[in-house]
């Protein structure tokens, strides 16, 4: 125990890379997910479409091959190596985000579309009897019911995310898994630095569990009033 | 001469499906065991098997995997005076059991939690023993239930044997780094592996669209 003493700085600077990727990608892929979602309801049937095939390739092919397409696929052409994408492509702290908005955004898009289907048709209808227009109905009614819905699956989608962002180390970011490798490349000591590891995602796992619960109790009882 | 490297590709979809197969086999056992765990009586084998499903469901699945990997061959090793290595696939199978069991057993229990408890009454009325019960009444009446989410699960764990890679096994992620480091072409094998994933993804969704089928006759 007397070791790990000496590793706390890295391993402290490897929860807080975790915790960069977990919340910047959580964040683009909110946003990434509320376009998916809205292009799946739109009328337009090119945009569904679209929507439909991007959902099934991201949901169907594994996280890795995600990250190694983003890090070393596209580094390969020369016109993205000469484009102004590449200030951002060449670091992997990029890629990193990159991949895993793009992957939680398919999922999380699925379960907005499913929370949106849940949602009485009469609150579409009352938005359109009162002049909303499409956009608005969305901003103002729908989308803030249909995420209040989604919050317990949510939750999961954010574990699944700080799960996903173990990945990253196999991009060179040293993130708590990279380094935990790193000290067991040092130290031999495979089991304690591994149950370290476990112990600190379990701790994250939990806070995150509870912060959800914590809103979505919060968020019940603000609906329950409004009524 | 890339045509080549696709065919290495297609051995390590070999291994792949070995290694997800083997891992479904081990992990519903698993699951199943878990599930009737419980629903025991016995204080003790019921928090073993809670605090095994919330460990394994908290902690990344790469841990899981370079646990197993690592952690199994330093237990060898204090066992044994000369140094064992443990085989990358086994270590890879028995890890993805573990975490398809440990999700797998909370699809079930939900499955078991479906079914009435007069089943089980009638069951008891016609003097089946236990097992029987079990095995006559309640797992034919849970597995439509438990289909679906079974599914879900089988399609994650095709995705997750390509983490099993990253320990040196040489399934179809491993050959298509070699390939892409070799040919300095990454994009076009890491794009072919996707294909192939979603195809295996695509045919599991057709086969669990027949069974789901085949199950419900009403």
């Amino acid at each position: 125990m007397m070791i790990t003493i000496t590793y706390i700085e890295q391993l402290f600077s490897g929860v807080y890379l975790t915790l960069q990727l977990l919340f910047c990608s959580i964040l683009l892929g909110l946003l990434l997910a509320i376009a998916l979602t809205l292009m799946r309801l739109s009328a337009q049937r090119y945009l569904v479409g679209v929507a439909k095939v991007y959902i099934f390739v991201i949901r169907g092919t594994p996280l890795l091959i995600q990250f190694f397409l983003i890090y070393y696929g596209l580094s390969q052409f020369e016109t993205i190596r000469n484009s102004i994408f590449w200030i951002l492509l060449q670091k992997p702290f990029a890629c990193a985000i990159l991949a895993l908005a793009i992957n939680t955004s398919a999922y999380t898009s699925v379960l907005l579309k499913g929370a949106v289907d849940a949602i009485p048709k009469g609150e579409f209808e009352a938005a359109r009897a009162l002049g909303m227009s499409w956009f608005l109905m969305m901003r103002r009614i729908i989308l803030p019911r249909a995420f209040r819905i989604a919050l317990p699956a949510y939750s999961n989608e954010v574990v699944m995310v700080l799960k996903g962002t173990s990945l990253a180390s196999t991009i060179t970011i040293m993130e708590l898994f990279g380094v935990t490798k790193q000290i067991i490349a040092e130290t031999y000591a495979d089991i304690q630095y591994m149950l370290l590891a476990g112990l600190i995602y379990f701790i994250l796992n939990a806070v995150i569990m509870w912060g959800f619960r914590y809103a979505e109790s919060s968020l019940a009882i603000t609906a329950s009033s409004n009524r | 001469m890339t045509f080549n490297y696709f065919l290495l590709l297609l051995s390590g979809v070999k291994i792949t499906l070995a290694l997800a197969l083997l891992a479904l086999l081990l992990g519903l056992t698993l699951g199943l065991v878990g599930a009737m765990a419980e629903f025991s009586r016995h204080k003790l084998i019921r928090y073993f098997f809670i605090s095994y499903h919330s460990i394994i469901r908290g902690v990344p699945e790469l841990l899981v995997i370079f646990f197993v990997y690592f952690g199994s061959s330093q237990v060898l090793n204090l066992f044994f005076t000369h140094p064992i290595n443990v085989n990358p696939f086994a270590a890879g199978f028995i890890a993805l059991g573990l975490l398809f069991g440990a999700y797998a057993s909370q699809t079930i229990r939900g499955a078991f939690l479906t079914i009435h408890a007069s089943q089980i009454d009638s069951g008891r009325a016609l003097a089946l023993t236990k097992w029987q019960t079990f095995y006559l009444i309640k797992l034919p009446q849970a597995w439509r239930y438990a289909l679906p989410g079974l599914s879900n699960l089988w399609l994650v764990l095709l995705k997750d044997t390509a983490l099993v890679s990253l320990i040196g096994c040489s399934e179809l992620m491993m050959q298509t780094q070699a390939a892409a480091i070799t040919t300095q072409q990454p994009f076009i094998f890491y794009a072919v592996a996707a294909l192939i994933y979603l195809a295996l993804t695509s045919i599991s969704e057709g086969v669990f669209y027949w069974c789901h089928r085949s199950s419900t006759h009403t």
